[in-house]
């Protein structure tokens, strides 16, 4: 099990800033941290190994330490709400249960947990309830029958806090043949509500602990509370009232369809309660009375007055600070890590961490730069933080072709899901998840961890696999800044404007619209791109414009995907804009990296066969002492160059039509198989071994304005750069490629 | 109804695996581990990794994540191809009724 865990306030800092550690030490009081420059994080025996080179600075040594723990699960908060015992009430809200078999949600509460006083409002086993405390005791009523998973309900309940009567009611708006939902149910519970000035919450209850749990999972659509004792009946008189129409005896009224993009729950009503929306609810939802007609929510807002509250969201771990590191102004741009210790690993534990951030340029941009800046796919290290389908999904060991690895830090994932999921796992109610954080460990983003997935041998993916480009740049002596996709989406082009050449991870996937118009806008004033993976520009993610290190997925119509948006639901909260592949929205990944993403699969890896057109004199550089018909039969990842996620030059999805198909990959296994969005009638013939558009092609271009562009079209690529000692016809091409890069000599345009 | 293990027709394939345990895969073969890969049960078996790249156990992972991985305390395996090899026979016999009492490298 892991012993010790962390993650950094930001994944970027520039030289004179702080960056700020939080760790979690699970055993012990004390650990010790040092700074290292991160060189190779891969621990395969068969390759270079570790490599981690120590940066001296103030934190070296020993600090104390202590668990650090998540308070996940997302609610909305009121905290300067009037005492609703005062006088008579009614809540009504429109709900939609996705785990209604969980017990001890809540809707609406104002409780104080240390006094046990106030009342809750429940959904129990699938049954509405109300609980009642005076400090002395607890009342409890439930409808008596349980709602069905997936179904919308009017639900209202009246509370009379001075006898303790409650009239509960649970309203069904579908009706079925043969089920019995709808529960209605009275009682005076004897019990004395207190006028407690306590904080109003909505989809979680405040603990003893000073946590907040009891969380609701589905979505709330409209919850209003109105003076007196009212019929259910009223709420559908009231649901039909404009909410800007001043409603009689309303105490508030949250309209979640007001201010989507912000983390504010808007009260329409007479006293503007408006609710905070803590940990992440999911925003822009369908509401129960959507129609079908509208799937854009900035056009019909209305109907898009539902959040969906889970008891598993996270934004922000809020952990302690641990160190605080302040970067000297002559630390180089690069990746670096903080190295965490907390005394011997063993094969029942593991005592040490590597939190992976990276030092950008200074912001002032003073001195001469290098010429190459490698992008830190950051975007897409988040999209699988903490990636758990090998946790939450059966199936993973056949997509995967072999059994299921987890190390001591999966052990620990699994115990902890407060952890949060990536963009690939659902929610323990079935939901996909659409938001990821980086205020919170990422597990699986670091050097040394090696993954369930990621292909035989190394098994790396993303952050890792990258260490073997970090690795190789520095055998070849290479000085490079690192920026992340964060510097981007916030800076634009004028963060790339001067570098020659560009380098990419091993599998660039997420992207911002500010992210792709820049690197566009680079390309076509003669950047020369190195596209040194796979599956790259794939989806279109949107950053969250009032919290930081945070954005959005939505998983609209296609694509390899594990979980799909709900219809309806296919624009992101954070901005209004469409979700989903880049693709469907005309920008093709083979626009940016001049290939496109073509098959998948995660067993073993193949090598490429030189083609025609690498003899073409254009391309006479790039072969430069490399005579071979066979390229890359060798590598940590999966044993062979071209394998995990391969693209294809296709002049339909965009690829430059002078894009020299330089090398194909070929044998590989049933297991590498053709994506979803290449076909419309399923094919029998989806695997490498029988399907010949299973391929990835080594690709060159020159742009119009002098640049060009080189793609591997494999992950597997860097997994070969360091066989042999570096010397092997990988490394040899991915030098040629970068050395004609740097050379500002125009490439030939006509 | 989908493919039944027929032990007649599907002993060929166990040479096949012990010699490359993963890898590429004949269609029978594929067919064979594509069965016994699906657990209805909601029950996974897993690799336990104790030491990277050099010491691994069998673990089972329950349905449910609210109850904990069961970890065996041996055999102890020095390569992940053993470890398959150790799985493959577990499923075999639990398919077919048969045992196969043969070692991963003679």
């Amino acid at each position: 099990m892991l012993k010790i865990l962390g993650y950094p306030d930001r994944l970027s800092v520039a030289p004179g800033e702080e960056i700020a550690f939080k760790v979690s030490l699970e055993e012990g009081t004390r650990f010790d941290a040092r700074l290292v420059r991160v060189i190779h994080g891969d621990a395969n025996p068969a390759g270079p190994g570790l490599k981690f080179r120590h940066i001296p600075t103030a934190i070296d040594g020993s600090h104390p330490g202590r668990p650090q723990r998540i308070d996940a699960g997302s609610y909305m908060i009121v905290e300067r709400a009037p005492a609703l015992a005062a006088k008579p009430f009614t809540f009504f809200a429109m709900i939609w249960p996705k785990l209604p078999e969980r017990v001890d949600q809540t809707l609406l509460a104002q409780w104080d947990p240390k006094t046990r006083r106030g009342f809750r409002i429940t959904v129990d086993g699938g049954r509405l309830g109300a609980i009642l405390g005076d400090g002395k005791r607890i009342a409890r009523l439930d409808s008596g029958k349980a709602m069905l998973i997936r179904q919308w309900y009017s639900i209202a309940v009246a509370i009379d806090p001075a006898t303790g009567a409650v009239t509960l009611d649970q309203i069904p708006v579908g009706n079925y043949a043969q089920v019995d939902d709808r529960g209605h149910a009275e009682a005076i519970l004897g019990v004395t509500l207190p006028e407690l000035e306590a904080p109003l919450t909505i989809a979680g209850c405040p603990q003893a602990d000073g946590t907040i749990d009891g969380h609701f999972d589905g979505k709330i659509d409209g919850p209003m509370l109105c003076e007196g004792l009212r019929p259910a009946a009223l709420h559908q008189t009231l649901r039909a009232i404009d909410p800007v129409t001043p409603a009689p005896k309303i105490i508030a009224r949250w309209d979640f369809s007001k201010e989507i993009e912000t983390t504010t729950a808007v009260d329409v009503g007479p006293h503007a309660l408006h609710g905070q929306l803590m940990q992440l609810p999911t925003r822009a939802m369908k509401g129960w009375n959507w129609t079908g007609e509208e799937h854009n929510w900035a056009r019909k807002p209305d109907q898009y007055g539902a959040i969906h509250f889970h008891h598993d969201d996270v934004y922000d771990a809020g952990w302690e600070t641990s160190v605080a590191l302040t970067i000297q102004d002559d630390l180089p741009s690069g990746p670096y890590a903080l190295h965490v210790t907390c005394g011997a690993s063993n094969a029942e534990a593991t005592r040490e961490s590597y939190i992976p951030f990276f030092v950008r340029p200074p912001r002032n941009r003073n001195g001469k730069r290098p010429d190459v800046v490698f992008l830190a796919p950051t975007c897409s290290y988040l999209a699988y933080a903490n990636h758990a389908e090998h946790i939450t999904a059966r199936g993973a060991e056949l997509q995967m072709g072999r059994l299921l690895q987890f190390g001591h830090i999966d052990l620990y994932m699994y115990e902890h899901p407060e952890l949060g999921g990536s963009l690939y796992d659902r929610h323990a109610d079935g939901s996909g998840v659409a938001y990821t954080s980086r205020l919170r460990p990422n597990l699986n983003c670091a050097p040394a961890y090696h993954s369930w997935l990621g292909g035989h041998g190394s098994a790396l993916y993303q952050y890792n696999a990258d260490t073997h480009i970090f690795d190789w740049l520095d055998h070849q002596g290479i000085d490079y800044d690192v920026i992340t996709d964060e510097d981007l989406h916030a800076d634009g082009l004028d963060l790339i404007r001067d570098y020659r050449v560009i380098l990419t991870g091993t599998h660039p996937e997420y992207h911002s619209t500010a992210m792709w118009d820049a690197m566009k806008a680079w390309i076509d004033r003669g950047g020369r791109l190195m596209y040194l993976g796979a599956n790259g520009w794939y989806w279109r993610i949107a950053f969250h414009q009032h919290l930081p290190g945070v954005f959005e997925l939505r998983r609209s119509e296609d694509g390899i995907r594990t979980w799909e948006s709900e219809p309806g639901e296919y624009y992101h909260s954070v901005n209004g804009e469409y979700g989903g592949l880049w693709r469907r929205i005309g920008r093709a990944p083979n626009v940016i990296g001049g290939v496109g993403f073509i098959a998948q699969g995660f067993d073993l890896s193949s090598y490429y066969r030189r083609a025609p057109d690498a003899d073409n004199p254009r391309a006479a550089f790039i072969f430069e002492g490399v005579p071979d018909a066979i390229i890359g039969d060798f590598g940590l990842v999966g044993g062979g160059a071209a394998g995990i996620e391969l693209d294809c030059i296709e002049t339909r999805l965009g690829s430059p039509p002078n894009m020299l198909r330089l090398a194909s990959s070929e044998g590989h296994t049933p297991m590498i198989m053709l994506v979803n969005e290449e076909f419309g009638v399923v094919p029998p013939n989806l695997g490498g071994d029988l399907n010949p558009r299973v391929k990835a092609d080594l690709a060159f271009g020159e742009t119009p304005s002098g640049g060009a562009i080189f793609a591997t079209g494999s992950i597997a690529w860097c997994g070969s750069l360091s066989h042999n000692h570096y010397d092997n016809n990988v490394s040899r091409i991915t030098a040629n490629v970068l050395k004609r890069f740097r050379d500002p000599k125009p490439f030939p345009t006509r | 109804m989908t493919y039944k293990v027929d032990p007649a027709a599907d002993r060929q394939y166990i040479e096949e695996f012990r010699r490359q345990p993963i890898g590429h895969h004949s269609p029978g073969l594929m067919r064979l581990l594509t069965v016994m890969r699906q657990d209805p049960s909601g029950r996974q078996v897993i690799l336990i990794c104790r030491k990277p790249f050099r010491e691994w156990v069998l673990g089972e992972m329950p349905a449910s994540r609210a109850d904990p991985i069961a970890i065996e305390s041996g055999p102890v395996f020095t390569s992940r191809e053993e470890a398959e090899w150790e799985v493959f026979r577990r499923r075999w016999q639990k398919l077919t009724g048969e045992a196969i009492n043969l070692p991963y490298r003679e």
